[in-house]
């Protein structure tokens, strides 16, 4: 092999490890399937924000060990030796999805709750009206997700969309159904689950129900949130409060 | 765990042999001229012996159920009777295996004169009373940690021929073990058995002659896959045909460069055999790296193809390719189903499939000449088949995502369908409108791990053994139970399910269609209509095709769930 051939394999390969660090662009349902291997898996030690282990900050892309996308998938699947990250029981395609949330909370910036975790449980429990559907601590209603691990799995930035923008995202874990009886009455709820014959869920009064669909006169899949948007409810202070105090809640002490 | 157990045999097996025994010599009467001790020889001989020729004439022992797919055309079709459209709702629940595994339960049981023999994934063989659910024997066999199968540590069921029950296993072995005993006759590594490169079996073996054939899985870790014979006594290799064609091999120039060393083509489900033509016909799977084709210029054969062999020499006698060049994972892994049907005003030795790619396809099985393509979900790769029955492709995946009908799962999938020669219809699982985002990422083979090149978003997902809950949107997809007429392609009904189904299907000679879904639900339709006649819940979903055998000439009807067994005959 000549220099110049040398030189040539040289770029070549530099061209092709830029290519992959370009490799950013990760799909909406990517990172949503990664958000949740995080939520249930890298939490514990890293938070939601990502910033939970020293030296290392997820909202500021700050890795310690990593750079590249490809660092990122390796250190996921076999961990770091020596050190508490452990080898994650994950597929390539799992872990790339990690990657990618990894990536797109970086992509967010670091959104550190700003608010009063004080005042805003005043809000919570006052002019929010917040308790009338979602609990924490088992204080509140059933109808609505419980969110007395909220600050545990979601991050602050995600937490504020779904106050202004209820409806942008729906998980399929908190749809509502709607349905007509056959002599009229009408029963919304949580849907819990379906089949065939039946639709399983919880319903205003908080009983667990069961409905024959052949007992139905019509029943539905709502796609918006029963929530309102709270962008013109509170004042910019008061959401930011609220924020802060949802993202405080890490479960019973 | 053998060795000792025949003077175990209770009283009631013994029962059993005899009433088939007196069958048998009834037979024997009516046809005459058949000496009496003749006769008895012949009766004492079936019970201790599953010649071929009982295998090929199964639907003479209806009682019985001797090959995977009830016959070797796989029709998945019981010609008993006594459960009708008036009766099935009087069915019940007679006994339930419960497997000592959390696996899914996808094996569908052997029985042969009242015995059953199924597997307890992933690999132990297991011997019952099937009037019961007693267990015999089992056979314990614990694969290699190495094995790495793609999607579950499962098995799809036994073969048997003589005395002997042959079971493939997750890391590429092949054992046969005495039906009488439990005890080991051979254990084989077929090609050597590499389950850390990703070969392995999940499925039943297919018996023709004095040959058993397998087919090995790996297409997610860039295996070479291939089709092999082995001589049911001695356990050597008679004949291989590689699903990847090699240099030298026709086929090869489908594969650029070197792609074909790691092709893939697995073999995930049992074949079918034409006795007339001695073809055995088998599904091959995905090429590899699974969705991005770039490494792999050309139409990949016999990826994705049906391949008619010589059942004495392996030897390719046709292929058909539905899925040219594919990136959707469109594994043709599904039973090839043999039926003599009317097409165009003449007889035809037909094929039917209904296809992963979501397109229902007749062949000509004689030649492999494509009679009929019709799409039987919503399809949205292709632009339409070609007089030959090629596909112009539309759509590919990208490193930015592409939105492809039917999903990654497929239209259907490993999921056995039926035929029915009552009826004249085909019975297919479906999933309905599915889709999923493919998307396209560079990928490098590395022997044992994934190769497959990023993975498709999917709303829907993989089964598990347990319950699962459904809160899907209707616009996600649903399942259903399909019945197409093959003269035509024309769909005669449709029994739709909320959540989509990873279930095979059964016909009867009473008109019945037996199926299942991921619901939990057993369910028997009209099949004629696709009315639902009768349910049962079993719990969880169902991942494994129902089958049908009688006792003492009580019908009953099997079904796995979750990890247990249950069969259901009428009250008394």
């Amino acid at each position: 092999m000549n220099a110049r051939i040398g030189v040539l394999a040289l770029l070549t390969v530099l061209a092709s490890g830029a290519l992959l660090a370009q490799q950013g662009k990760y799909l909406p349902g990517e990172i949503e399937g990664g958000g949740r291997l995080y939520q249930a898996n890298c939490t514990g030690c890293h938070g939601p924000e990502g910033d939970g282990v020293a030296a290392v900050n997820f909202s500021n892309g700050r890795f310690r060990r990593a750079s590249s996308d490809e660092d990122l998938l390796r250190i996921i699947i076999t961990g770091i030796p020596g050190t508490p990250m452990p080898p994650g029981n994950f597929s390539g395609s799992q872990a790339s999805t990690i990657v990618a949330y990894l990536r797109s909370m970086a992509a967010g910036g670091g959104a550190n709750a700003s608010g009063d975790a004080a005042r805003g449980r005043l809000i919570f429990e006052g002019k929010g009206q917040c308790q009338s559907c979602h609990a924490v601590a088992g204080v509140g209603s059933r109808l609505a997700p419980g969110l007395t691990e909220i600050g545990a799995f979601r991050r602050v930035v995600e937490i504020r969309t779904s106050l202004i923008e209820p409806d942008a995202e729906i998980r399929p874990e908190n749809r509502t159904v709607r349905a007509v009886t056959r002599d009229g009455a009408t029963i919304t709820g949580r849907l819990l689950n379906q089949d065939t014959f039946t639709l399983q869920l919880l319903d205003a009064q908080e009983q667990l129900r069961l409905l024959e669909k052949s007992n139905l006169r019509e029943f539905s899949l709502l796609k918006t949130s029963p929530m309102p948007s709270y962008r013109d409810k509170l004042s910019a202070p008061e959401l930011a409060d609220l924020v802060g105090y949802l993202a405080s809640l890490r479960g019973r002490p | 765990m053998s060795g000792s157990k025949r003077s175990d045999m209770p009283a009631r097996t013994r029962k059993h042999e005899g009433a088939t025994g007196r069958k048998v010599l009834l037979m024997g009467c009516v046809r005459g001229g058949v000496g009496l001790a003749m006769v008895l020889a012949v009766a004492v001989g079936l019970h201790a012996q599953v010649s071929f020729d009982r295998i090929l004439r199964g639907s003479t022992e209806p009682q019985n159920w001797l090959t995977h797919s009830g016959d070797v055309k796989s029709q998945r079709y019981s010609p008993l009777t006594e459960i009708t459209a008036a009766n099935v709702r009087n069915l019940e629940l007679r006994w339930v295996f419960q497997a000592q595994s959390l696996e899914k339960f996808e094996a569908t049981p052997l029985v042969v004169d009242g015995i059953m023999y199924t597997v307890q994934a992933p690999n132990d063989l297991v011997a019952l009373d099937a009037a019961t659910g007693r267990v015999f024997w089992t056979y314990p066999y614990s694969p290699s940690t190495q094995a790495r199968p793609c999607c579950g540590r499962v098995n799809r069921g036994v073969a048997i021929l003589g005395n002997t029950v042959f079971m493939g296993t997750l890391d590429g072995h092949l054992l046969a073990v005495d039906a009488k005993t439990g005890g080991l006759v051979w254990n084989v590594p077929v090609g050597g058995a590499r389950p850390e490169a990703g070969y392995g079996f999940t499925l039943a073996p297919l018996v023709v002659k004095d040959k058993v054939i397998v087919g090995s899985v790996g297409g997610e870790f860039g295996i070479r896959g291939f089709i092999a014979a082995i001589d049911a006594r001695t356990g050597k290799e008679a004949w291989r045909f590689n699903t990847i064609a090699g240099p030298g091999e026709r086929g090869n120039e489908t594969w650029s460069g070197n792609s074909w060393q790691t092709g893939g083509g697995s073999i995930w489900v049992t074949g079918s055999y034409d006795p007339d033509l001695n073809l055995t016909y088998w599904g091959v799977g995905n090429p590899g790296p699974d969705w991005n084709g770039d490494r792999r210029a050309g139409d990949n054969l016999y990826s994705e193809s049906v391949v008619a062999l010589d059942a004495d020499t392996g030897q390719l006698k046709w292929h058909f390719q539905f899925t040219p060049h594919d990136e959707f994972d469109y594994d043709s892994t599904q039973i090839p189903v043999l039926a003599d049907i009317q097409f165009e005003g003449r007889p035809r030795k037909a094929m039917l499939w209904a296809n992963r790619n979501g397109m229902l396809y007749v062949l000509d099985r004689t030649t492999g000449q494509f009679l009929l393509g019709k799409p039987f979900v919503k399809v949205n790769w292709h632009g339409g088949l070609d007089g030959k029955g090629r596909p112009t492709k539309v759509l590919a995946p990208t490193a930015e995502g592409t939105l492809i009908y039917p999903g990654n799962q497929g239209g259907t999938n490993w999921y056995s369908p039926s035929y029915s020669p009552r009826t004249g219809l085909f019975y297919i699982p479906s999933w309905m409108d599915t889709f999923s985002t493919y998307i396209k990422r560079p990928v490098e083979f590395t022997e044992g791990q994934r190769f497959t090149g990023a993975a498709p978003l999917m709303p829907i997902r993989m089964v598990q053994a347990g319950a699962m809950l459904n809160r899907r949107l209707p616009e996600e997809g649903y399942g259903a139970v399909q019945a197409f007429d093959p003269k035509t392609g024309e769909k005669k009904w449709e029994y739709k399910m909320t959540d989509v189904t990873d279930s095979g299907v059964l016909s009867t000679a009473s008109d019945l269609v037996f199926s299942g879904g991921r619901e939990g639900y057993f369910f028997a339709l009209d099949a004629a209509t696709g009315a639902l006649l009768w349910r049962a819940s079993v719990g969880a979903p169902v991942s494994a095709g129902p089958m049908s055998f009688a006792i003492g000439g009580r019908q009953h009807v099997a079904i796995t769930a979750g990890s247990s067994l249950f069969v259901y005959a009428l009250r008394q």
